[in-house]
This record gives structure tokens, C-alpha cells and sequence, in this order.
């Protein structure tokens, strides 16, 4: 037997390499740097990193290959709008982490024990967080470019297990965080393992397991259709508790209240983009022709998880389960993107992706600011009046909310345009219509937030917006900024993404 | 560049201004915006006269990419009927800014944010109704409401934020219904020619509908304008928002946001629509008669002041949308008379009862009394307002009312005579207040009253010499209004019915 060495593109692979190499280092840093300077270097490398990346993918933004790394990474237009949305989430994500008052002292000392006192005291602070995000965002760069299941089960399971680990590491009610991430990781093992099974009948069914081999099973049609469709479903639910539609969301409220909110953030946004880049490259190029098997199913889940998430974020009285439930209803509404199965229905996706991850980053950067003095104030109605204490703030929270609800001149507006198009145009009629019905029930709770914030007056409970940090402001204007540009003058990104978006076979 | 966008631009500019005057030169601020509001009222007079009526076709037309890869365009024009709409709205901004010199101190916020609220809404109002691009007005449509729900929440009073909600929340109910319709429309020009929102191009693509799309398009739209203009029974929200608003805010919520509507009938659902309009013509008679008398009994039964006029107004919407969709040239052409003259009429009630419940403390009918003697001019002015309410001939709105029954009539006669009882029960409701607020006995608590001042005399007066004049001599509108009315119908092949003697033969 001959052994042959693997052809590598190293060009196409350098943004994901140069991440992963970021990682490295950080776990290096947190071995051997003195403790006074791990702070610093870590946020360097870890900023430094993402930005290389980033000039790297700028650099190849023009070619694509299905072959970058030996059929296993297929390197396209649609991979590279993805991942760039994915660097741009991840260093704005950063910039949120870099504040260190959410996060705990030492994640392995037991809450409430002497350990954690004395680890408080001392002001020690999680800068392993730095290199588990680099490891998460690695992760993600590879999710939606994998073009055979099993990268694509490895690059799950790269993203997945440093968020886990993150979610727990809330520094107040931390026993609350710790039992999200308990619980996240338990669902999430939970729904690797489906994804798993999913993996073994597509391979039952085709004798492959690159997308491209079971796309051509598909055509042929020569195997047995009950493989494949119990493939389908398996590979779907894993992919469905990522981005949290529902009946898979139940992880959801719980583990973006515990997370420290910074690390929400990264979550809600950047998995989102990596979890619906890799269902939208796995559908729209291996299932593409066995539309009849999925896309009724796939209509039904994309309409409750619209309507469910709708409805129930209205009963909701702490903010970040009422985000938390306002994603699940936007995963709905990006599934119509996937249904779509079209052109249009593809470049919709990625505009809805980025517009929605850039305002989620947003909007949870201005969650972090709004405290008390045992940390951030969740309960909605002690945000009452945060328009008489500080306007700007609450201003731009709203900003954010109109942007979700899809007000016109916010980007929310044009991505749920293009995507409700996209999914009409392509004959979903009832897409279109609970789409909309179920945009009209979350402009409520939308609307009932910023009535807190403007038309209520102050509670006097100690709860106040701090300052932010350099970082934090950075954030929380970009997201701003680019949410109403994306509203007013979207057509460079649209253009951009229609002639860019492409995923190849 | 387009007078049209000059005029949309200047309220802008005037916005600008007053953010960068300190917050504490009141004066300096309301001076700005008053000048402002004042300069666009004269470019809006020269815009008037710079008209050629004889053209039917959209005039003073600016047209430039905005977002090309979905045919959308920011494209302006104006007609006969919106620029009789934009000359309403521009001449009513300067007057309700002078009418409300001090409205803005009871408010939750300073009278900075305040006139930038009036001024951003100038710039939609004149936007809304030059829009020659659907995806434009809509923009706009859904824009506007987020300005005005500021204003009735921040600057009304009572259960304000309740009323600014409640608006609120109707209106985007009604508006994500038509974006419903909207992306339907977009889909069907995208499979006939291409992606276009371009309003004349849209006319045409009611020959590539069956009927069920067409009706079920039309009824977006069509609920949308019903739950603006309002037309029972979608009309609970307005009583609430108008109460609560300021008089300034009610006068243009009254007289130019609820125009939107009517105008969005005229504009949308019976140029881009014609079948369906014809089906649902007989139910949306109805609805319209209904309107007019079930108005007309609310006021009579109405105790305060506000909540009286608002109700006329739900009977006056009636007429209006009556003479719509009567399909005949003289209905059509009183209905937008009717429109302009509502305006001032509205206005002019809504300013004087502003004034009347300041300067007493209540908006209640029952506290006034004998205001005839002691403030003499309000009471007047009042008076005239009334009479213009009720279409006393010699006052402008008689002509429009008569306009309309007479268009109405011979089509359906049913329903022009029970509207007429509307005009026996008009003299009820503005009779009653009239006789128990301005004659009779002075009232304990109302001695001291003052009259108006100068200030508001000179806001009063140009309301009142246009619609005596207007009552007088009409054509000057209706030279302009005339030719566009006749155009809209024949345009999509409606005909006046041939009046016949059967009588004689």
C-alpha cells in the first residue's frame, strides 16, 4: 500500500489555520506567561488573530475550489461571506469579553467557597476564555466549508465544546450558569450523538460521506429512500439545536440567561451563522433534489418555531430570555431562507445572518452595562426609565429592538424582506404569511421593552448603566452603525452577496 | 435634483439645526423650527404653482437606484391628488408648531427632541405621499409611526404611553399585512418583466393575477389604509391616541398620518388592483356608511372635547372613503377635496379645543359654558370650525361633502341617502358642544378665562380664511384635483355611469 501525502491548499485553509494556531498560543500564554501579563497578551493574540484571519480570507475572497483540503473542505463563494460574518461577529464578540467584571474569578473553585473568596480577592481573572473562543471560532470557520460529514462532525463538536465550557463561567449566580453549561452539554452530547446516526444511514444510504457523493446517491436515487430519509432527520436534528428551532430549542432561554451575557452574545450570534451556513450548504447541495422528503417537514418546524418563539417571548420577564426566545423565533424565520432552496433564498440567508448577528452583538453589549451592585439587572422591570437615566443607551437598545422587529430603515427590515421573498418566490405561501403574522406578535414584547425603557419612570433600586469600556463602546456603536447602514443603503452588501454567494459541488 | 426632495430634505436640515442649538435656548429652538417649517410651506406653495393640472401624468419625478438587485428605486413624483396632500401637510407643519408653542413643556423630554420629532415626521409626511415607488412609501408608511408614537407617548397626556402603544401597535399590524402583499406584488412582477416596485409599472400586473391572489393582495393593502384612515371597525386606537396626544401631534395625526390611508386607497388599491376593488366595493360601501353614522352617534354621545372631534373624524373618513369607492370622477374628486379640507377643519377644532382645555384644565364638554362672552375670539373661532365640520355651505368642506353624495349617488343610491342622515347627525354633534361650551350661562370656574393671545391668532387665522375661501372659490384645488381623479379611473377602465331621465321617457 502506497501512502500519499494530503494536497492542501494552505491559502484557503490560512484563515482557519491562523485561528486555530491563535488558540495554540493562548493555551501556551495560559501555561507559562507570569499572571500580571496574561491578560494583555492573551486579548493581543486573540484580537491579533482574529483580524490575520480575516486579511487572510480577504486575500483568497476570490477563488474557490472543492478541493482545498482533499475533498474535505470545500472552499466557496457562500464559505467565504460565512466565515468573514463569522470574523467580524467573533472580534466585536471579543471586544465584549475583554470586560472582565462578567466573568468569575476561578471557574474550579466551588460557588460560594472560601477558594472563590480568596480567588476574588486576589483579582484573578478567566483569561482561558480567550483561547476557548479562538478554539470555538475555529470551529465555526470550518462548520459551513466542510463538504464531508465527518469534518463537519469534528468542526461541530471544535465549535461546541469550548461553549459549553464558557457558558459556565458567569462570575455571579454562578450556580445558575453552571447548570446552563451542565445542561447545554448534556443536549448538546445528546443531539452530536443523533447527528452521529444521521452521518451512518447517509453512508448506509450512499456509500459516501462527502456532500457531493450523496448528492449524486440522491440523483442516481439507486439507494434505499428509507436510509435516507432517516438520515435527513437525524443530520437535522443536530443541525436544528444548534440554531435552536424548535422542538429542539429547549436549552435555549435557559443557557443564555446563565451564560455571562458577553459569552450569549458570541453564542446567539456567531453559532448561528456557522449552525445555518452548514444547514444551507448541506441542503441546498446534497438534498437539493430530494426536496419532496424534507421540505414539508422542514416547512412545519420553520411555522412553530416562528409562531412559538413569537408568542412566548411575550410572557417573558427577564431580558435575556426574552432574546433568547426573539432568536428562536428568528431561527424560524432564517429557516425560510433554507426552504427557499433558490438563489435568492441563499443570498437572503447570509444578509439575514450577518444584519441579525451584528445587532445581536449589539444589543447583549448594551445587556452587559445595565447593573446593580451584585451585577447585571436581568428583570425587565427594573429597566423602568432607563430613557430619564441614560437616553443615549436606551436609545440605541431600542434602535436594536426596532432592527429585530424589522421597522423599516434598520437592517431587520431588509433581511426579512429579502428572505420573506425568497421563500415566497420559491411557492411558500404560508411561510410568507406566518412570517408575517408571527413579525406582528413579536413587535409587541419588542415594543413593550422600549415602553419600559421610555414611558415608565425610574425604579429607585440602585439599578444603573456603568460606563463602558473602551472596548465595549466600540462594539455597541459599530453594531449600531452598521445596522442602520445595512437599513438606509444596503445595496453594496446585497450586490456583494448576490454575486459572491455560490456554494460548489 | 427633484423640488420635491429639496422639500423632503429641508425639515431634515431643519432637524440637524435644532439637535446643535444647547438644550437650554428653548426659544432659539422653536424659532428654528418654525422657520423651517415655514420655508418648506412656501416651497411647497411654489411647487403648487409651478404645476401644470393638464398633466396627468407624475410631475417635478426623481428617480435613482437604491437597491438595484430588487428593482427598488428611490423614486418621487407628484400628481393632482398627493401634491394637494403635500401642500395640506406643509402648510399645516408651520401652523401647529406656532398653535403649540408651548406643548412641549409638559413633556417627558426637552423641547429639543420634540420639534426633531415634528420635523423628522415633515420629511416622511411629504415623502409618503410623493413616493412613486412602493417599496419607498412603505419604508415611509412604517417609518412614521415610530416619530409619532414618540410624540404621543413623550408629549401627551393621561394614559399616554397605553394610547401610543395601543396606535402603535395597530398600525404595524396593518402595515406587516401589506408587506405581505407587498412581497406578493414584488413576486409576480419578478416572473412578468422583473423585480420592480415602480408604481406605474405595478398597475399593469393585475393581468397576470387570477382573482384569489388578486383579492387577497388588495385585502392587505386594503386593511392597512383602513386601520389609518379608520374605518370601523378598526378604528378603537384613534379616540385613545388622539385624547392623549398633544393638539399639535393630534392635528397631524389626524389631518396628514390618517390622510395615508385614504390616500394609499386611491393610490394603491384601486390603481394597482381594479378587479378586486370592484369585488369588494359593495362591503367597503357598507363599511363606509356604517363609518359615517356610527361616528356621527359616538360624538354625539362623546363628553370630552377631544375624543368628540376624534369621532367626527371616524364619521368624515367615512364620507371620504365613500366617495373613493363610488369609482365616479365627482366622488373621487370630492373625496380628495375632502381631504385637504378635513385637514384644516380638524385642525382648526383641534387647536381651538387644545387652547379652551389649557387654559381650564380639562377636556371635559360639561366644564365650559358661556365661553361666548368671555373669550369671545376662541369662541368664534371654534364656532367657524364647527361650521366647517358640519359642511355648512359657504364653508370649503360643503362642497367636498356634496362633491362626494352626488358621486356617490349615482352609483349607489342606498347608500348616498343614509349617508346624508351623517350630515343631519353632524349639526347634532357640533351643535350640542357649540351651545353647551360657547352660549348660555358662564360656568363657575370659567370667568377668567383669557382669549387667544397674539401668538395664537396669527395660527388660527390662515385656518380659517382657507376654508372660507375655500368654501367660496374651490377651484384653484380643484383644477389641480379634477384631471388626476378622472386619470386614476380611467386608467384602470372605471366609468362614470351615464345619467339617464327615466322619468321623462
Amino acid at each position: 500500500m502506497e501512502f500519499t501525502s494530503p494536497v492542501l491548499n494552505y491559502a484557503q485553509l490560512a484563515p482557519m489555520l491562523i485561528v486555530f494556531g491563535g488558540a495554540l498560543i493562548g493555551v501556551l500564554i495560559e501555561a507559562f506567561a507570569p499572571r500580571a501579563s496574561r491578560f494583555s497578551s492573551q486579548l493581543f493574540i486573540t484580537i491579533f488573530s482574529l483580524v490575520a484571519s480575516f486579511a487572510a480570507l480577504v486575500n483568497v475572497r476570490n477563488q474557490s475550489s472543492a478541493d482545498a483540503a482533499m475533498g474535505s473542505v470545500a472552499f466557496d463563494g457562500a464559505g467565504v461571506l460565512l466565515q468573514g460574518a463569522i470574523l467580524i461577529i467573533a472580534i466585536l464578540s471579543t471586544f465584549l469579553i475583554a470586560d472582565q467584571e462578567n466573568f468569575t474569578a476561578l471557574a474550579a473553585a466551588i460557588p460560594g467557597s472560601q477558594e472563590e473568596r480568596t480567588a476574588l480577592q486576589t483579582d484573578l481573572r478567566v483569561t482561558e476564555v480567550f483561547p476557548l473562543t479562538l478554539f470555538a471560532v475555529a470551529g465555526m470557520l470550518l462548520f459551513p466549508v466542510s463538504s464531508d460529514l465527518i469534518t463537519l462532525f469534528v468542526a461541530l463538536e471544535v465549535l461546541s465544546l469550548p461553549l459549553y465550557l464558557m457558558a459556565g463561567l458567569a462570575r455571579r449566580r454562578r450556580l445558575l450558569s453552571q447548570e446552563s453549561a451542565l445542561k447545554y452539554f448534556l443536549l448538546g452530547a445528546f443531539s452530536s450523538a443523533f447527528f452521529l446516526l444521521g452521518i451512518a444511514y447517509l453512508y448506509g444510504y450512499s456509500g459516501s460521506i462527502t456532500l457531493v457523493g450523496i448528492q449524486q446517491s440522491v440523483v442516481g436515487g439507486a439507494g434505499n429512500d428509507v436510509f435516507l430519509l432517516l438520515g435527513i432527520a437525524f443530520i437535522s436534528v443536530g443541525l436544528l439545536f444548534k440554531v435552536g428551532a424548535v422542538p429542539f430549542h429547549a436549552w435555549t432561554p435557559d443557557v443564555y440567561q446563565g451564560a455571562p451575557t458577553a459569552v450569549t452574545g458570541f453564542m446567539a450570534a456567531a453559532t448561528k451563522v456557522a449552525a445555518f451556513g452548514a444547514i444551507l450548504r448541506i441542503f441546498y447541495v446534497s438534498f437539493a433534489n430530494a426536496e419532496w422528503s424534507w421540505k414539508p417537514a422542514m416547512v412545519v418546524i420553520a411555522v412553530i418555531t416562528m409562531i412559538f418563539g413569537s408568542v412566548v417571548a411575550i410572557t417573558q420577564r427577564d431580558v435575556k430570555r426574552m432574546l433568547a426566545y426573539s432568536s428562536i423565533a428568528h431561527a424560524g424565520f432564517l429557516l425560510s431562507g433554507v426552504i427557499a432552496l433558490s438563489k435568492s433564498g441563499l443570498d437572503a440567508s447570509i444578509f439575514y445572518l450577518f444584519a441579525y448577528g451584528i445587532a445581536t452583538i449589539g444589543a447583549f453589549g448594551i445587556v452587559t452595562l445595565v447593573r446593580d451592585s451584585s451585577g447585571e439587572v436581568g428583570d425587565l422591570n427594573r429597566w423602568s426609565g432607563l430613557g430619564k437615566r441614560s437616553p443615549i443607551l436606551a436609545s440605541t437598545f431600542a434602535f436594536f429592538l426596532l432592527a429585530f422587529a424589522g421597522i423599516p430603515l434598520t437592517s431587520g427590515f431588509v433581511g426579512k424582506f429579502s428572505i420573506f421573498s425568497a421563500a415566497y418566490e420559491s411557492g411558500s405561501t404560508s411561510i410568507l404569511l406566518v412570517g408575517v403574522l408571527s413579525s406582528a406578535i413579536a413587535a409587541f414584547f419588542y415594543i413593550r421593552v422600549i415602553v419600559l425603557m421610555f414611558f415608565k419612570d425610574p425604579v429607585e433600586d440602585g439599578t444603573s448603566v456603568v460606563i463602558p469600556s473602551a472596548l465595549t463602546t466600540v462594539t455597541i456603536s459599530v453594531s449600531a452603525v452598521v445596522t442602520l447602514i445595512l437599513g438606509v443603503y444596503p445595496a453594496p452588501l446585497i450586490d456583494f452577496i448576490t454575486n459572491t454567494a455560490l456554494f460548489i459541488r | 435634483m427633484s423640488s420635491l426632495t429639496t422639500m423632503m430634505l429641508l425639515p431634515l436640515l431643519g432637524s440637524l439645526l435644532v439637535a446643535v442649538i444647547p438644550s437650554d435656548q428653548v426659544l432659539r429652538i422653536k424659532q428654528a423650527a418654525l422657520g423651517t417649517t415655514i420655508l418648506v410651506a412656501i416651497s411647497g406653495i411654489l411647487t403648487w404653482l409651478k404645476f401644470d393640472s393638464e398633466n396627468t401624468s407624475f410631475q417635478f419625478v426623481q428617480s435613482v437606484e437604491w437597491i438595484p438587485s430588487f428593482g427598488i428605486n428611490y423614486a418621487v413624483g407628484v400628481d393632482g391628488l398627493s401634491l394637494v396632500l403635500i401642500l395640506m401637510s406643509v402648510l399645516l407643519a408651520p401652523i401647529v408648531v406656532l398653535a403649540g408653542w408651548n406643548e412641549s413643556e409638559g413633556g417627558r423630554w426637552s423641547a429639543k427632541v420634540f420639534y426633531i420629532l415634528i420635523l423628522v415626521l415633515e420629511t416622511m409626511m411629504i415623502g409618503v405621499f410623493a413616493a412613486t415607488d412602493l417599496f419607498l412609501f412603505y419604508v415611509i408608511f412604517e417609518a412614521m409611526l415610530i416619530p409619532v408614537y414618540f410624540l404621543i407617548g413623550g408629549y401627551g397626556s393621561g394614559e399616554r404611553a397605553a394610547a401610543a402603544v395601543k396606535f402603535l401597535l395597530y398600525s404595524l399590524f396593518g402595515g406587516l399585512l401589506m408587506l405581505a402583499s407587498i412581497i406578493g406584488l414584488y413576486v409576480i412582477s419578478g416572473a412578468n418583466g422583473g423585480h420592480t416596485f415602480d408604481i406605474t409599472k405595478l398597475s399593469e400586473m393585475h393581468n397576470y393575477m387570477n382573482s384569489t391572489t388578486q383579492n387577497l393582495l388588495f385585502l392587505g393593502f386594503f386593511i392597512a389604509f383602513a386601520i389609518k384612515a379608520p374605518l370601523w371597525p378598526l378604528h378603537t386606537w384613534l379616540p385613545d391616541a388622539s385624547a392623549s396626544a398633544t393638539p399639535g401631534t393630534s392635528v397631524l395625526l389626524l389631518g396628514v398620518l390618517d390622510k395615508v390611508g385614504t390616500f394609499g386607497m386611491i393610490r394603491f388599491c384601486l390603481a394597482l388592483f381594479p378587479d378586486a376593488s370592484k369585488t369588494f366595493t359593495p362591503v367597503i360601501i357598507t363599511l363606509a356608511v356604517i363609518s359615517i353614522i356610527y361616528g356621527a352617534f359616538l360624538a354625539i354621545g362623546a363628553t370630552d372635547i377631544k375624543r368628540l372631534i376624534a369621532y367626527t373624524s371616524i364619521s368624515h373618513f367615512g364620507f371620504i372613503t365613500m366617495g373613493i369607492f363610488a369609482m365616479t370622477t365627482q366622488g373621487h374628486s370630492g373625496a380628495t377635496l375632502y381631504m385637504f379640507n378635513h385637514g384644516f377643519s380638524t385642525a382648526a377644532l383641534f387647536l381651538v379645543a387644545g387652547w379652551m382645555s389649557a387654559r381650564r384644565g380639562s377636556s371635559t364638554i360639561a366644564d365650559f359654558g358661556g365661553l361666548q362672552r368671555v373669550t369671545p375670539v376662541m369662541a368664534w373661532s371654534f364656532f367657524i370650525a364647527g361650521m366647517s365640520s358640519l359642511a355648512l355651505p359657504g364653508l370649503s368642506s360643503f362642497v367636498s361633502e356634496f362633491l362626494v353624495l352626488v358621486g356617490t349617488f349615482t352609483r349607489y343610491p342606498v347608500a348616498a341617502i343614509i349617508a346624508t342622515f351623517g350630515i343631519v347627525l353632524a349639526a347634532l354633534y357640533i351643535l350640542i358642544p357649540v351651545q353647551k361650551a360657547l352660549h348660555g350661562p358662564t360656568t363657575p370656574g370659567n370667568e377668567n378665562l383669557s382669549d387667544l393671545n397674539l401668538r395664537e391668532k396669527i395660527a388660527i387665522a390662515p385656518v380659517i380664511a382657507i376654508i372660507v375661501a375655500l368654501g367660496f372659490y374651490p377651484s384653484p384645488l380643484l383644477n389641480v384635483i379634477n384631471p388626476a381623479s378622472a386619470h386614476v379611473l380611467e386608467l384602470q377602465g372605471f366609468t362614470d355611469p351615464t345619467p339617464s331621465d327615466s322619468a321623462g321617457k
